[in-house]
Parts: C-alpha cells; structure tokens; sequence
C-alpha cells in the first residue's frame, strides 16, 4: 500500500537563537502526536535544533532572515521534516557534512551539526545553492507502536 | 529574554579550595550556549583552579552547541592551568561526546564512562 501522508505542519519565523528553541518545541509536539518512545522524541527534536542552528549561524549569519520548517507525518509512521533558510547556502556539502568541520573561527562550533543529525535520523538530505539558501530534509521512520 | 529563562541553561557555581564545580542544568542549545559560556569563563578566570568539574545531570536537552560549549571551556581551563571532569551526562549526551571524540582529548575525563560501557 503507498504511503499517505496523515498529518502536516509548516512554520515560519525569524532566524533568531531564541527561537531554536521554538522550533524543537512545536516540531517535537508534531513528532510527539503518533506516540514515539522517549527516545525517538529525543531524536527528533536533537536533529531539528541543528539543522535550525545552522540556518540561523551559518545561512543567515547571524543576521537576518526567515527560517522555514515543513513537517509531514506519513501512513508507515515516517516523519520527514525539512528546514529551509534563503541565506548564503554551502559551497561544498560534502565538506560541510564531514565531522569536526566547521567554518565558524571562534573555537566555539563543535562542527558536529550534520554528524549529530546523521546519527539520530534514518536518513539527511542536503540541498544547497550559493546565494540561494539550504534545504535540509531528516526522515525518521518511527517503531510500531505496540498497541495497534 | 526573560520570560525563557526557566527553559534556558542555568548555572550555579562553586569554588572549594582548588576545585571548581559548575552544574549546568535545562537545555544547552546555541542560544543558551552565549550566557552559559561567558558566565563560565568569568568564573574559571576569576577561581584559577586546578580542576573544572562540569556536572551536566540537570541537562534536559543538548546539542552540539552544548559540545561547543565544552570544548571551548576546556581551551579556557588549559590556559589556567586547569585539567576538566566531566560528570553526570546522560546515554544520549555521551554519544555526542563518543561522536567527537572527546573521550580521547587531553586533560579531559569523563566520568561514568565504565558504566556506559556495561550499558551498551
């Protein structure tokens, strides 16, 4: 049977850090509506704060700038959120996927973002455009649910 | 923003001879990370100690910005002489760690790290 999609949500807000907050709150509350474990709650909510972190710190710069977040539940329990800035994008994605890399001079970006998104997802796609913005998509298949 | 601070990183510190101990608890994000960092620089500069002591029980949340975090105070505790203990993370913090390998840094030890072991 092909998978539908069951539930839907979109945001927009100001690229400000305040907000990072804002977005794994009510993305997590999304993600929480089919009953995940604590632990892919968890997931979810780790992967979209740094995907949002980088559209913040590095697509926009710190400065300003809109950031975008799609979210669809589907049929098979796939959730697949997508968070878009229209900031600077990347030159080299690959690059900027590899562990410990980071293009931020202060010491104080660990480079783990992609890493860390990798390893609480099922799946990262990357799409980006120099002067255009990034497209960041996480799909996450949740566990069954025992009583069903 | 202070209507967010309940949510945000607190931190209370203590200075007991030469050891200085922080625990950090809410949610290390980069938004949290900024306070968090320059209260913590202020103090290791201010105590000078031999020893830091990061107490992360109290963390609801953290992402690689609360990695930056570390990582950064460990810079900041070496350029006082300073070695850094890290205690309290939880399954899913420590995997971040494991990520970045921060188990292998120098003048870094982690705690509870047997016990993850038996765990996994």
């Amino acid at each position: 049977m092909k998978k539908k999609c069951i539930n839907r949500l979109a945001l927009a807000f100001p690229a400000l850090s305040v907000n990072e907050g804002l977005a794994r709150g009510l993305v997590g509350y999304f993600a929480s509506l089919p009953d995940p474990t604590v632990e892919e709650l968890a997931d979810v909510r780790c992967a979209v704060s740094e995907a949002v972190t980088n559209a913040i710190v590095h697509g926009y710069g710190g400065g300003d700038g809109t950031v975008y977040i799609s979210a669809w539940l589907y049929s098979d329990r796939t959730l697949k959120i997508e968070v878009r800035d229209r900031g600077c994008g990347i030159a080299d994605v690959e690059e900027a996927r590899l562990p410990l890399f980071t293009t931020d001079r202060s010491g104080e970006r660990s480079g783990m973002g992609f890493a860390v998104m990798e390893a609480f997802t099922d799946k990262v796609r990357v799409f980006s455009q120099l002067g255009k913005g990034t497209r960041v998509v996480l799909y996450k298949r949740l566990k069954d649910t025992e009583n069903e | 923003m202070s209507q967010t601070k309940e949510r945000q990183g607190r931190l209370r510190v203590t200075a007991v001879g030469t050891v200085l101990r922080a625990q950090i608890a809410g949610e290390i994000d980069h938004h949290s990370a900024k306070a968090l960092r320059e209260e913590l620089d202020r103090q290791i500069y201010l105590h000078r100690p031999h020893e830091l002591v990061l107490e992360l029980s109290g963390v609801a949340f953290m992402d690689s910005s609360g990695l930056g975090l570390i990582i950064g105070r460990l810079v900041t505790a070496k350029e006082v002489g300073a070695v850094m203990t890290l205690t309290g993370a939880d399954a899913r913090t420590r995997k971040i760690f494991e990520m970045a390998g921060l188990e292998r840094m120098r003048g870094l030890t982690l705690e509870g790290a047997e016990e993850k072991r038996k765990n996994v």
